[in-house]
C-alpha cells in the first residue's frame, strides 16, 4: 500500500567564500590550529560588538538572483537564543522575519523532466563553533564560529530522495558558479537539513521530521529514502510519528532520534540592537546582476546551439564551473571542433582528476594547452593514445610550464603519417602473420583490425591508424 | 603639605587641577598619591580594584610634562572607570560573583582614549552588578555609601563613579547610563552627570547591559569639566557599528555662565512635575525656573503625553536585551564556573545560578518572559513601538524648545538598606531618566541646593540629538545660578563629604 | 497579568537559572507588579505605528572583507574556567 507521497523541503546551509568572519577580522581559512582564529568579536567577550562584512550581504545577493529570489529593501538581523557550548554569545546573530532575499525557485531536472523548486527565503548568518567530543569531556573550538553562512530555505516541494539529490546537486552548482561558496562538503561548507513527511492524496500533511546537518549529497538522498520509507513502515504498522530531529549515520545507514522536537518558543528572537538596519537599493541589486556570471543551464544552451553538443555533453561540461570554464577558454583557441576539447575533459582529464583525487579546480595548466593538444589531435599530428599520454604528462610535475607541443616533441610523440614508413611497417606485419591474413583473404574481414593493432604496437602508438589501414587494405587487396 | 592643603588639592576641579599640572605647581604624581591614598582611607567602597599601575603611570606623564611633549591638557590627571569598561590586563567584574577574576584581553575605546590623552587610571568604580540597579546596592562586593551621608545609597547604577568624584578620589570617572545610571547617582551624590546622545560615545569594551539603551558618560565636579571630558571621549569609533559619524563640536566653547541662559527656550514636562516627585524637589525646581526667568529664559509648562509609557517600555526593552546579553555566561569561556555539577546542562544552571545576583536573575526572567512565544507582541514589539511615539513626543517638544527641564529624580538619596515593598517600586524611581535613554537623547544632571536634610537635589536637562553643545551651554548657566543661590563649593550646600 | 510559580520555573529553564520553590514564588510575585506596569503599554493606541529597534538612524554599517590577526590562543584561553592547551573544556555533550 504505497500510494503515500512524501512532503520534503530542505534548508541549506553554505559558508561564504570570504576572507574573514562575518563580524571581525579573523580568518576563515579551514582548519588551522585550534582556538587560533579568534578575537574578542567572534569569542563573544563582554563588551565586544560586531561589526557586519559587507560581503557577506553581497554575497547573499549574488546566490539570492542567481535563485530568481526577490531582494528585500530592508532587512535586518535579529538574535536567536539558545545556550550551546559552540555558541559562545548564547545566541546565533541571524535573521528572522526581514532576510535578504525571498521568493525565488531553482529548476533541477530528473528523469529528464524538469521541476521548479520555490526558494522560500535566504538569510544571513554566524556558523557555530566546532565540537570534539572525548572520553570525559568535549573540547571546544572556536575557530570556525562567526564565520558567514547563508541559509537558503526550500519549499516543500521536493517529493523523492533523487529530487533532493538533483536539487543538491543543481544548488551546490548555483553557488560554484558564483562564487559565494567553495561548496567543500566534506569540509563542512555545505550542509543540509532535510525536513520529511508523508501523507496519502487528499489527506493533509504528516507529521514532520527533520535531519540535521547532513553533508554529502549522497547522504541527502539515502537518509531521505531511509526517513520517507520508516514513517512509511510506522504508519502501515498502525503506530503514529512525533516530530523529532534526526541525526543521519552515513556509516550505519540509519537516522537515530537526537531529541524529540523542542517547542518552537524555545528560541526566542529579537532584533539585534548592535547591527543597523541593512538598506539594499535597486541600484546595489543590479550592480550585483551585472557580476553574475553565465549560470550552469544558460551555459548548457549556448554549448547545444553554439557547438552542437548533445544534451548528456552539455551537463556533463557544466558540472563544474573550473571544467566547464576550461572548456570555453580551450574553444576559443581551439581551430579544430569544440567537441575535440569536451572529449579530452570529458575523458582523460576527469579521469585523472579522479585517480589524481584533484577537484575540477585543481586541473594544473589552462585553456591555450587544451586548445593546443586538441589541434595536435584533430590535425592528425598525435595518435588518441599519445594525446592521452600528452595529457598524463601535463598532470605531472616534471613537465610544468610545458605545452603539448613542447612534451610531443620533446617525448617524441608525433604521429607518423609518413606513407613510405608506415607502408613498410604494414608489410612486415602482413610478413609475420600468415594466419591473420589467411582469415581476411577467406573473407573475415574484421581480421584487419588485429593488423593494424599490430603496427600501432610496432610503431609505438605513433603510427596514424588510419592510414595503416588503409594501407594493409591496399597491400592485401594487391 | 598638610591635611588641609591636601584636601584643597583633592577637591580641585579637573579644569584647576589642569592648571597646576600646567603652571608646574603640582605633579602628577602628587596628585595621583593623594587619591590613592584617599582611596585607601576611604570607607565609602567606591572602588573595586585599585590599579596596581597607576604611580608608574603618573611619573610617565610627569616625564612626558618634562619634556615638553604632553599628550593632551589633561596629561596626568587621576581618573577611574565604572568597573564595566574592559581594561586589558586588568580586572573587570562588573560588581558580579560571574566575573570576580574575569581580566580582558582587551580594552575599551573610551579607555583608550582617555589612555592616549595621558590621564593616569587610578582604578576601577563600584557599581550594580551588570548595572541593573539604581543605588549600588545590588554589587557582589557590598554597597557604595553616598558620600553625602554614609547612612544612605549613592545612587546607581554608576554609583561608584559618582561617590568617588564627591568624595575626591578621582578628579573625574566615567560611567555608563542605560536608564539614568549616570545621572541618578551623579543627582544622589551632588556632582554632574552627562548622558550623551546614544551614538555619540562607543560602546565597544564596555561590558553591555542594553544595547540599544547604553551610552556612556563622564561624570564631574563642574559643567566645565564635564565639556572638557565629553570632548577626550565623543566620536565616532569604527568598532562600535551604533557610533555616529558627525563632526564632534568644540563643547567648551559656548560655556559662558549664566549669560548663555539669555532667550533660552525651556519646557517643563509636566509629566515629570507630578505628585510622584518629592515637594522639595518640586519646590527647587520651581525656583531655578524663576531663576531661569530672571537671567532671560522663557521657561514655559510643556506636555509630552507618552512619557507616561516610558517606564513600561523602558523596563521591557531593557530587561529583554539584558537577558540577552547576558546568556554569554554560561562557565564556559570565562567568568565563573560552578564546582560540583552533573552535565552540561547542569553546570550551566549551577553556573548561572550560583553567580549571578537576585535582581540580575529577576531581570533575566523578566526578559525572557517577556521575548518568549506568545508575549513578544504583547511586550517587547509594543514597547519598541511606545518607542517610536516617545520619540515623536520629543521631537515635538524640541520645535518649540532648546532643551526640557526635568528633576533628574522623583526623591532624593534613600538611606542604605531600603526595604521597597516590590522592586517595580524600585524602578519607578528612575520615573524621569528612562524616557531620554528610550529615545536616545542627551541630557544632563547637575545639582540644585538640596531637600530638608541636606541632600542633593539634581535637576535635568534634556535636549534634542546631539545638542550635547547646547545642554552644557545651559548647564554652565544653571550652575552659575547654583553657585550664587547656594554658595560655594562647586554648588553644594555645605559641601562637607564624608570620606 | 497573572504570574504563576509555573510560569516563573518554565522561563528560568529557558534562561537556565535553578529556582527554589520559595524563589519561584517569591519572584512569581514581585515578576507580577513589574508586569502589571508593563501591562500598561496594552493602554496605548499603536495601530499603525512602526516599532524602534535602533534609537540612532543609521544604516549600512559594514566593515571590508579585510583579514585581521587574530588574539593569540594562550590570550583567548587564558579566562577559560577549564581548558586544556588547545580548547576550552566542557563537560561531555551528548547529542
Ligand atoms: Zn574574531
Amino acid at each position: 500500500m504505497s500510494d503515500y507521497k512524501a512532503v520534503i523541503g530542505l534548508e541549506v546551509h553554505a559558508e561564504l567564500d570570504t576572507a574573514s568572519k562575518i563580524y571581525c577580522g579573523c580568518t576563515t581559512a579551514f582548519g588551522g590550529e585550534e582556538n587560533t582564529h579568534v578575537c574578542p568579536v567572534c569569542l563573544g567577550l563582554p563588551g565586544a560588538l560586531p561589526l557586519l562584512n559587507e560581503k557577506v550581504v553581497e554575497f547573499c545577493i549574488k546566490a539570492g538572483l542567481a535563485l530568481n529570489c526577490k531582494i528585500n529593501n530592508y532587512s535586518r538581523q535579529d538574535r536567536k537564543h539558545y545556550f550551546y557550548p559552540d555558541l559562545p554569545k548564547s545566541f546565533q546573530t541571524s535573521q528572522l522575519d526581514l532576510p535578504i532575499c525571498y521568493d525565488g525557485y531553482l529548476d533541477i531536472e530528473v528523469n529528464g523532466q524538469t521541476k521548479r523548486i520555490g526558494i522560500t527565503r535566504i538569510h544571513i548568518e554566524e556558523d557555530a563553533g566546532k565540537l570534539i567530543h572525548g572520553l570525559t569531556g568535549t573540547r571546544v573550538d572556536y575557530n570556525r564560529g562567526a564565520t558567514g553562512l547563508i541559509e537558503i530555505v526550500s519549499e516543500p516541494d521536493l517529493s523523492s530522495p533523487e529530487e533532493v539529490y538533483a536539487y543538491m546537486e543543481t544548488l551546490r552548482q548555483v553557488l560554484l558558479y558564483t562564487g559565494v561558496s567553495n561548496c567543500k562538503m566534506e569540509e563542512g561548507s555545505l550542509r543540509c537539513d532535510v525536513n520529511v513527511s508523508i501523507h496519502k492524496e487528499g489527506e493533509p500533511f504528516g507529521v514532520r521530521t527533520e535531519m540535521k546537518n547532513i553533508n554529502s549529497l549522497s547522504a541527502a538522498k539515502a537518509a531521505t529514502a531511509y526517513e520517507i520509507k520508516r514513517q512509511k513502515q510506522v504508519l502501515e504498522e498502525g503506530g503514529s510519528l512525533f516530530q523529532a530531529t534526526l541525526r543521519w549515520d552515513d556509516a550505519k545507514g540509519i537516522n537515530y532520534v537526537m531529541r524529540v522536537k523542542e517547542h518552537a518558543d524555545e528560541y526566542y528572537y529579537f532584533p539585534e540592537p548592535d547591527i543597523m538596519p541593512i538598506v539594499i537599493s535597486p541600484e546595489k541589486v543590479e550592480a550585483i546582476r551585472a557580476t553574475l556570471p553565465e549560470l550552469p543551464k544558460a551555459r548548457q544552451q549556448r554549448y547545444k546551439e553554439q557547438y552542437g553538443l548533445s544534451d548528456y555533453d552539455a551537463n556533463i561540461l557544466t558540472v563544474s564551473k573550473a571544467l566547464s570554464d576550461l572548456f570555453d577558454q580551450a574553444v576559443a583557441e581551439c581551430q579544430g571542433p569544440a567537441k575535440a576539447c569536451a572529449n579530452f575533459i570529458m575523458g582523460d582529464i576527469t579521469r585523472l582528476l579522479n585517480e589524481e583525487a584533484l577537484q575540477p579546480e585543481e586541473v594544473p595548466f589552462g585553456g591555450k594547452e587544451l586548445a593546443e593538444l586538441a589541434n595536435l589531435a584533430s590535425q592528425g599530428a598525435i595518435s588518441s593514445s599519445a594525446a592521452s599520454k600528452v595529457v598524463e604528462m601535463l598532470f605531472q610535475p616534471e613537465f610544468a610550464g610545458k605545452g603539448p607541443k613542447a612534451i610531443v616533441e620533446e617525448q617524441n610523440l608525433g604521429q607518423v603519417s609518413d606513407q613510405g614508413a608506415i607502408k613498410a611497417m604494414c608489410q612486415q606485419v602482413i610478413d609475420a602473420n600468415p594466419k591473420i591474413v589467411e582469415d581476411y583473404r577467406g573473407g573475415k574481414k574484421q581480421a584487419i583490425s588485429a593488423l593494424v593493432g599490430q603496427v600501432m604496437k610496432a610503431s609505438k602508438g605513433k603510427a596514424n591508424p588510419a592510414m595503416a589501414n588503409q594501407l594493409l587494405e591496399e597491400l592485401l587487396g594487391s | 603639605m598638610d591635611n588641609m592643603q591636601k584636601q584643597e588639592l583633592a577637591s580641585l576641579t579637573l579644569t584647576q587641577a589642569a592648571g597646576l599640572l600646567a603652571k608646574g605647581e603640582a605633579s602628577s604624581s602628587e596628585l595621583t598619591k593623594l587619591m590613592l591614598d584617599r582611596i585607601a582611607a576611604s570607607n565609602n567602597n567606591a572602588y573595586i580594584t585599585v590599579n596596581a599601575e597607576a604611580m608608574a603611570a603618573a611619573e610617565a606623564a610627569d616625564a612626558r610634562r618634562r619634556e615638553g611633549g604632553s599628550l593632551s591638557p589633561v596629561d596626568g590627571l587621576p581618573m577611574a572607570l565604572k568597573d564595566n569598561f574592559c581594561v586589558r590586563g586588568m580586572k573587570t567584574t562588573c560588581a558580579s560573583r560571574m566575573l570576580e577574576n574575569f581580566v580582558p584581553p582587551y580594552t575599551a575605546t573610551v579607555a583608550e582614549k582617555l589612555a592616549d590623552a595621558g590621564t593616569v587610571l587610578l582604578g576601577k568604580v563600584n557599581m550594580d552588578e551588570f548595572a541593573a540597579g539604581n543605588a549600588t546596592d545590588t554589587s557582589y562586593f557590598g554597597p557604595t555609601k553616598n558620600p553625602r551621608d554614609p547612612k544612605r545609597v549613592a545612587g546607581g547604577s554608576s554609583g561608584g563613579s559618582a561617590a568617588a568624584v564627591a568624595e575626591d578620589t578621582a578628579y573625574f570617572t566615567m560611567g555608563s547610563d542605560t536608564g539614568g545610571s549616570v545621572r541618578q547617582p551623579a543627582a544622589f551624590c551632588g556632582v554632574v552627570g552627562l548622558k550623551p546622545t546614544y551614538g555619540r560615545v562607543s560602546r565597544y569594551g564596555v561590558v553591555a547591559f542594553a544595547s540599544s539603551l547604553d551610552q556612556v558618560g563622564p561624570l564631574n565636579k563642574t559643567v566645565e569639566d564635564c565639556a572638557l571630558t565629553l570632548s577626550l571621549i565623543a566620536g565616532r569609533d569604527p568598532r562600535d557599528a551604533s557610533s555616529l559619524p558627525n563632526p564632534v563640536p568644540d563643547y567648551l566653547a559656548g560655556l559662558k555662565g549664566a549669560e548663555g541662559l539669555k532667550g533660552l527656550r525651556v519646557g517643563v514636562p509636566k509629566e515629570y512635575m507630578g505628585p510622584g516627585i518629592q515637594a522639595e524637589i518640586r519646590e527647587n525646581v520651581k525656583k531655578l525656573i524663576a531663576d531661569l526667568q530672571t537671567a532671560g529664559a522663557i521657561v514655559e509648562e510643556c506636555s509630552l503625553p507618552q512619557l507616561e509609557y516610558a517606564l513600561s517600555a523602558y523596563y521591557v526593552i531593557s530587561s529583554a536585551e539584558f537577558s540577552s546579553n547576558l546568556g554569554r555566561f554560561d562557565g564556559v569561556k570565562y567568568g565563573y564556573r560552578a564546582k560540583s555539577y552533573d552535565g552540561y546542562d547542569d553546570m550551566l544552571r549551577r553556573t548561572r545560578s550560583e553567580a549571578f545576583g537576585d535582581e540580575v536573575k529577576r531581570r533575566i526572567l523578566l526578559g525572557t518572559y517577556t521575548l518568549s512565544a506568545g508575549y513578544f507582541d504583547a511586550y517587547y514589539l509594543r514597547a519598541q513601538k511606545a518607542r517610536t511615539l516617545i520619540m515623536e513626543d520629543f521631537r515635538r517638544a524640541f520645535s518649540q524648545y532648546d532643551i526640557l527641564l526635568t528633576p533628574t529624580t522623583p526623591v532624593t538619596a534613600w538611606p542604605l538598606g531600603t526595604a521597597f515593598e516590590d522592586p517595580s517600586k524600585v524602578y519607578a524611581m528612575d520615573l524621569c531618566t528612562v524616557s531620554v535613554n528610550v529615545a536616545g537623547l542627551p541630557a544632563i544632571s547637575l545639582p540644585w541646593g538640596t531637600d530638608r536634610e541636606g541632600m542633593p537635589v539634581g535637576v535635568q536637562l534634556i535636549g534634542p540629538t546631539l545638542s550635547e553643545d547646547r545642554i552644557l551651554q545651559a548647564a554652565h548657566g544653571v550652575e552659575a545660578l547654583s553657585l550664587h543661590n547656594y554658595g560655594e563649593g562647586r554648588g553644594q550646600k555645605g559641601g562637607g563629604v564624608h570620606v | 497579568m497573572e504570574i504563576t510559580k509555573e510560569t516563573v520555573l518554565k522561563v528560568a529553564g529557558l534562561a537556565k537559572l535553578d529556582l527554589t520553590e520559595a524563589e519561584a514564588l517569591r519572584l512569581a510575585h514581585e515578576m507580577g507588579k513589574i508586569v502589571e506596569f508593563a501591562d500598561k503599554l496594552s493602554e496605548m493606541d499603536l495601530e499603525g505605528v512602526m516599532p524602534t529597534t535602533h534609537a540612532v538612524k543609521m544604516e549600512n554599517v559594514f566593515r571590508d572583507d579585510e583579514m585581521q590577526p587574530s588574539y593569540p590562543r594562550e590570550e583567548i584561553l587564558a579566562n577559560g574556567p577549564e581548558r586544556d592547551e588547545a580548547c576550552f573544556v566542557v563537560p561531555k555533550v551528548v547529542e
